[in-house]
């Protein structure tokens, strides 16, 4: 019997279950379904609504940088300078509101601050061919000690008139006692994920991510859209600078610190992949959240913080593994 | 009428005279075979003709008006499309989503628009159809087969109503079989009344399926004839430069 044109639409090369069982997102979510289930079992402190509330605040900020970095990830590039970026854009908010102009005028100066730097990186990138990891390395350089210049290297605490809404902007917990940060953390996840599947901004990152000569020549435009994926990625950067201003109620020169590797290893463990072409909003979340469950529960079992690292360098590699076998599998 | 006239172009890089003086002209429905040794000309010649070049000196002339382009897509607003020699596609997208790359359909207006994943799926299956390839829209090309490669950037090609389609050694590099899948596939082209431009260094390519021959030798056209009254022993010798023109 003839197929019809439908049958051979409808046609795909997975269906829904293989597909999902053959993503290393899913398996990533089993890993921190499963942890959690044991930690509940373990420990008595995990399972508190304290304690949750805790880990979904804390993760929300790398998770929220997570998915600007995963947009960058896809197109082939990498953006070491947004845990730098991060800091200077919370020093700008501080310093801004510090001299008493309100959170309105602070936050523009700070995102706009992140636009230009987004912008800076991906000019050097997109236009003059400059390798993203250099132009970023710089950055992640210059953008902290911009930020000590900004501040004079102290701590700012006192934000001017609106010291009160910019903490509570960042610490409090407005719906349903989920904490801020989570909401706007949730808000960019389901944003950026519609933007990568739904929108040509997004089939157009991911086809310079697949083949850049090949998006050149069917006219994407390559260049203008790369640096707009810088953009959105210091973007991201100063939105959680802002809300972790907001959280922890003082900025210092040093916050943000080394973020750059645990923003990475997020993307990376959600299924983002270095070569370009793959990446989702969700894996970035739940790559950010397996790290933190990783970092609680050695914590919460006792066991020696030093070890963290160790943990937390192993899922990087498993989660890989996991994306290597199937293409072994698949080459066969 | 000619769909496109090329005269007197040339095209220099400072001291360098890629292409010199050539005058040629294609027909709709007709299949050339543009062949010549490396750094003859040729793909500096159909670079000006996918408009990545501005010729130094002549003009071309697209039915009749005097075409200028600044730009590879102005190309492809006049109805010039170009096979790549690696096809331009992207593996990790799906074979509809290359078909469409760049020029995706939306639903909504301006900025707000949304892809259109079930028009495209619909097309591009309508164009593997046409093109007799068992290609499925949503199957990701990393997965096919060179002569289902093929056919996805041919497709391409069949999406507007291009008049002029320019294809880089579309059957360097494949398997036989796959061979005669591509110049099956030129031929519907041609059908269609496109006029194909195939460069190539496979002569029994050009021989089995083009109606005209035009070499190239050092950035000038020496022959130019249909191939019922050439032979590839000629071509070669025309290639070699031990025929010095026809």
């Amino acid at each position: 019997m003839a197929t019809t044109l439908d049958q051979t639409i409808a046609q795909k090369q997975h269906t829904w279950l293989t597909q999902i069982v053959s993503s290393q997102t899913f398996w990533v979510l089993i890993a921190v379904v499963l942890a959690c289930i044991f930690l509940s079992m373990a420990t008595d402190s995990f399972a508190t609504s304290k304690n949750l509330y805790n880990i979904t605040r804390n993760f929300t900020f790398v998770a929220i940088i997570a998915l600007g970095m995963t947009m960058v990830i896809i197109t082939g590039g990498i953006d070491l300078s947004v845990g730098s970026v991060l800091c200077l854009c919370s020093m700008v908010l501080a310093v801004t509101m510090h001299a008493g102009y309100s959170i309105e005028v602070g936050i523009l100066a700070s995102i706009g601050t992140a636009l230009v730097i987004g912008a800076f990186n991906g000019f050097l990138i997109a236009y003059l061919g400059f390798p993203p990891f250099v132009v970023t390395l710089g950055m992640l350089s210059i953008a902290r000690s911009l930020a000590m210049v900004a501040s004079n290297n102290t701590v700012v605490f006192e934000f001017g008139p609106d010291h009160n809404l910019l903490l509570d902007l960042g610490g409090g917990a407005w719906l349903f006692g989920i904490a801020n940060p989570v909401l706007y953390m949730l808000v960019l996840a389901l944003l950026t994920g519609f933007v990568l599947r739904w929108t040509r901004f997004g089939r157009h990152i991911f086809a310079i991510g697949g083949n850049e000569h090949a998006a050149t020549l069917t006219g994407v435009p390559v260049r203008p859209l790369k640096v707009a994926v810088y953009m959105i990625s210091a973007l991201s950067a100063g939105i959680a600078g802002i809300v972790q201003t907001g959280w922890l109620g003082a900025v210092t020169t040093n916050i943000g610190a080394g973020m750059e590797l645990n923003v990475i290893a997020a993307a990376v463990i959600g299924g983002a992949n270095l070569a370009g072409g793959v990446g989702t909003a969700f894996g970035a979340l739940v790559g950010a959240a397996l790290i933190e469950v990783i970092r609680n529960s050695l914590g919460l079992l006792g066991i020696n913080a030093f070890w963290q690292g160790t943990f937390i360098g192993g899922a990087i590699i498993l989660a890989v593994l996991f994306d290597r076998i199937r293409n072994f599998r698949q080459s066969d | 009428m000619a769909v496109l006239e090329l005269q007197n172009i040339s095209k220099h890089f400072g001291a360098i005279h890629a292409v010199s003086d050539v005058t040629l002209s294609l027909e709709p429905g007709e299949v050339v075979g543009l062949m010549g040794d490396n750094g003859a000309g040729k793909s500096t010649l159909v670079k000006m003709i996918a408009g990545n070049f501005r010729p130094s000196h002549g003009t071309m002339r697209l039915e009749g008006k005097e075409l200028v382009m600044h730009r590879p897509v102005d190309a492809r607003q006049h109805g010039i499309e170009i096979v790549h020699q690696d096809l331009a596609l992207c593996d990790n997208l799906t074979a509809a989503a290359n078909v469409y790359l760049g020029r995706e359909l939306l639903i909504g207006f301006g900025p707000f628009g949304v892809l259109d994943y079930a028009s495209m799926y619909q097309r591009a299956a309508q164009l593997f159809k046409e093109l007799k390839s068992e290609t499925r829209p949503r199957d990701l090309v990393k997965q096919m087969s060179g002569g289902q490669r093929q056919a996805v950037a041919i497709a391409r090609t069949m999406l507007s109503k291009a008049k002029i389609v320019l294809m880089d050694e579309p059957t360097a590099a494949i398997s036989v079989r796959q061979v005669a899948e591509v110049l099956h596939l030129i031929r519907l082209l041609r059908d269609q009344g496109i006029a194909i431009v195939l460069i190539s260094h496979r002569m029994p390519d050009v021989f089995t399926v083009a109606d005209r021959v035009i070499v190239m030798r050092r950035g000038r056209k020496v022959a130019d004839k249909p191939i019922a009254d050439s032979s590839p022993e000629e071509v070669t010798g025309l290639i070699t430069g031990a025929i010095e023109k026809v």
